[in-house]
């Protein structure tokens, strides 16, 4: 697996409450879901493990170099509620030899898009509301792995209300994506042994 | 005594001298008539005011991450550069706004200009998104983007009179470096300007966006102005009066 900090050095990303920058708030939700998923036995690659600036080049490199089962790019954002998914906005192409750069993500568009269905499905069973969408990002329309965008905004639905400073809605996004991660492999993996 | 030729010359030059006096008199006479006739500011005929028509806007909400349309009386050039720079001034005029549902500092002025070129044909470009949203009843709402029909823009004296158009939008420095920073919301702008211009100038296909004349690669750190974006399927059908 691949976790992708989003933002980090002179580019800070957005402001979150409590004057807490989205470069931190990403990294700190990296290392703690890096820690669930090690202790799971699932491999972990990292764009990032410090407060330094990494362009949407070297991090689709990383990832790309990892040949991931899945890449999750993590972000941030006081707009709006919930968590928001993202798979790229491409269109679905055939794997090719030599996959453009800047379209490399299109091949494995319809991957992305189940990942991200298994991903809905954790944190809607953690109780949480979720947003599907399409977008173009462009470290992530770079990579060759089933990537999704992950965007955690403040909750607020009709039966809670937690901000992204709450340690405990933290620990919950972390948990659930911990276990989409595995449900994932698992099925993957599944995949591979099937005659 | 004064000798007879030099009494001869002084009355030359002194007649000589009203003359020339006489003649500039009539000169600053003839200028002064000249520039008041030029300063006549009295109104002969009636500006040309464009009429009111009605415009179609993309208003996104953050709440929900909708997009909606909505119709909006506007007074429209029959240019379509300007008419599309109309649309998107009003529509970021209703951004700005402190209650509105996606709020966006910045206002009209955030669009220097909106320049309309023939559409190139390109592989790689991004279909403006559709968006599903997911509530915890785990009801799916789908808010299509399905193409609708529009009204045809007038020709404009400038834009290509046939084909696709590829609108550049150039915005402000300002207007990015005050956008609200996150992927959704800053998705929500882009395919609401995409939107409003697909609705009011159907022939516009493709958008780019320019920050003060410059390309730049994000709107406020996510999405992505290198790309060439498509509007074909970002207006929805279903529309939300004011």
């Amino acid at each position: 697996m691949v976790l992708d900090a989003a933002h980090g050095g002179d580019d800070t990303g957005g402001r979150l409450a409590n004057n807490q920058l989205e470069k931190s708030f990403t990294l700190a939700l990296s290392v703690r879901l890096r820690s669930l998923l090690v202790a799971r036995g699932i491999p972990v690659v990292t764009t990032r493990d410090s407060d330094a600036a990494v362009d949407p080049v070297k991090r689709a490199e990383i990832a790309n170099r990892a040949q991931a089962q899945a890449c999750l790019s993590l972000h941030a954002s006081e707009s709006g509620s919930g968590i928001y998914l993202f798979a790229s906005s491409l269109a679905p192409a055939a794997p090719a030899r030599f996959p453009a750069w800047k379209t490399a993500q299109a091949a494995a568009v319809m991957r992305s898009l189940k990942l991200a269905g298994v991903i809905n499905s954790a944190l809607l069973h953690a109780g949480m509301s979720v947003t599907l969408s399409r977008t173009s990002l462009p470290a992530m329309d770079s990579m060759t792995c089933p990537a999704v965008a992950v965007e955690i905004a403040p909750e607020q639905n009709h039966e809670t209300a937690a901000g992204l400073d709450d340690k405990d809605y933290q620990a919950r996004v972390a948990a659930a994506l911990a276990a989409a991660l595995l449900e994932w492999r698992t099925d993957a993996g599944r995949t591979e042994a099937r005659p | 005594m004064i000798p007879r030729h030099q009494r001869i010359l002084f009355i030359f030059l002194l007649v000589a001298s009203l003359a020339m006096g006489a003649v500039l008199w009539l000169l600053r006479q003839h200028a002064h008539q000249r520039l008041l006739a030029g300063q006549d500011s009295a109104p002969t005929s009636a500006p040309a005011v464009a009429p009111a028509e009605q415009a179609i806007l993309l208003m996104a909400s953050d709440s929900d991450g909708s997009i909606l349309t909505q119709l909006h009386s506007l007074p429209l050039s029959a240019d379509a550069g300007a008419r599309a720079r109309a649309v998107l001034g009003k529509l970021l005029d209703l951004y700005a706004a402190p209650d509105a549902a996606h709020h966006v500092p910045g206002g009209a002025s955030s669009v220097l200009q909106v320049f309309l070129l023939p559409a190139p044909e390109i592989t790689g470009a991004v279909p403006a998104a559709g968006k599903t949203k997911i509530a915890d009843s785990r009801n799916v709402v789908a808010v299509s983007r399905e193409s609708r029909a529009n009204p045809p823009a007038a020709p404009s004296q400038y834009a290509p009179q046939a084909g696709p158009l590829l609108a550049v939008v150039n915005l402000t420095g300002s207007f990015a470096a005050n956008h609200p920073s996150g992927i959704e919301t800053e998705m929500l702008t882009v395919l609401s300007i995409c939107g409003t211009l697909r609705a009011n100038l159907p022939r516009v296909t493709q958008v780019r966006f320019l920050v003060d004349g410059q390309q730049r690669a994000t709107l406020a750190g996510h999405a992505d102005l290198t790309r060439t974006y498509l509007t074909g399927d970002a207006v929805p059908s279903n529309e939300a009066h004011p």
